[in-house]
């Protein structure tokens, strides 16, 4: 094995399918804050900077933020069979899930009180995914630089609507360079 | 879709999507609509926005929408396309960048990457959250619940489906 112990503990791939479920599961509206509290709060197989560190790469990456992350913890904590672990237990639940609600919907159409139910949970998830988004603020280190960028990214995709492309063309550059040259 | 020839033109324009969808699959939603509703005509509009909102529904990643539009436009072969587009990043690009990752995790340029993306990241993130808050609620009693609820998921540790379920019976009661 080639594979550097970055991590002292070895997980297995199976372990690490059933939390990858437990994740997808349990994701309603708000996957990030269900991948924290799984990987950081009850497994601490990661530290609440590391998981800050791996979403960023897991946004910037194409593809489903969290399925990114945990295909990168799934590799780390058990190689490819980890990885693997990840995709399968991440999306295979919820493939099945959403084309039998599908059929219901298909079936049944839209009653009225199923209707205002979706409405109040989904109002009750974007909160949910605030949330994790201050826990994860207070992690960023206490310095001008890093809260700017990450303000500037804030108003200008979610208040200016900026093209995304834009955005991140401007800012990660800058970001990056700031950290590589070492000013926070 | 009629034909396989269809379901190919699908897929590989959902493939190039999925290359695309850098920091989540809702950035390249309205040209999945351009794409199906008014060039193919494959689904209705109505079908296409109730996809959505039924995949929010389901538990998972945000992006299973694209599995069901996939599934609306073609059944299980068209299910199946949509989802490997969709895999196929992971598949490659994420795989490579975990590799990197884990052979060499304290390389100077790497940390910088991570730390100098990591604020970033968090902005977009909370903007993604922010956009959904607003989409959700059009009146002054879902700000609130969702208020309520970051406040409480803040202070206590309780399980958050028990926010969710509470969630909602305040829907069903008319309150949102």
């Amino acid at each position: 094995m080639q594979q550097l112990p970055a991590q002292n503990e070895k997980v297995s791939a199976l372990t690490f399918f059933i939390s990858s479920s437990r994740i997808a599961l349990t994701s309603f509206g708000s996957p990030p804050f269900w991948a924290r509290r799984e990987l950081v709060e009850r497994k601490r197989w990661l530290d609440d900077r590391e998981f800050l560190e791996y979403m960023a790469l897991g946004q910037l990456l194409p593809g489903p933020n969290v399925l990114n992350l945990l295909v990168m913890v799934g590799h780390r904590l058990a190689g490819w069979a980890g990885a693997v672990a990840a995709i399968a237990g991440f999306m295979g639940w919820p493939f099945l899930i959403v084309i039998s609600l599908g059929m219901l919907h298909q079936r049944y159409g839209a009653i009225p009180m199923v209707h205002d139910a979706i409405v109040g949970m989904s109002a009750v998830a974007a909160g949910l995914l605030v949330a994790t988004g201050v826990k994860m603020a207070m992690t960023l280190p206490r310095h001008w630089h890093p809260w700017l960028c990450g303000v500037l990214a804030f108003i200008g995709v979610g208040i200016l609507r900026l093209p995304l492309v834009a955005v991140l063309g401007v800012l990660a550059p800058y970001s990056v360079y700031a950290a590589w040259k070492g000013k926070w | 879709m009629s034909d396989s020839s269809d379901l190919l033109v699908f897929f590989l324009h959902f493939l190039m999507l999925s290359f695309l969808a850098v920091g989540g699959f809702s950035a390249v939603l309205p040209e999945m609509h351009r794409f199906m509703v008014e060039n193919h005509h494959w689904i209705s509009s109505q079908d296409f926005a109730a996809a959505y909102a039924i995949a929010q529904l389901a538990p998972g990643p945000n992006a299973m929408y694209v599995t069901l539009l996939g599934w609306k436009a073609g059944g299980w072969a068209g299910a199946i396309a949509a989802t490997v587009a969709m895999l196929a990043p992971v598949a490659t690009i994420t795989i490579w960048a975990a590799r990197m990752h884990t052979r060499n995790p304290d390389a100077p340029f790497a940390q910088a990457l991570r730390r100098g993306l990591a604020p970033v990241a968090l902005g977009l993130f909370l903007a993604g959250a922010w956009i959904l808050v607003n989409s959700i609620n059009t009146g002054w009693h879902g700000y609130i619940l969702t208020l309520v609820a970051i406040v409480v998921v803040l202070r206590t540790k309780l399980n958050p489906l028990w926010f969710l379920a509470t969630g909602a019976l305040a829907g069903m009661a008319g309150f949102v």
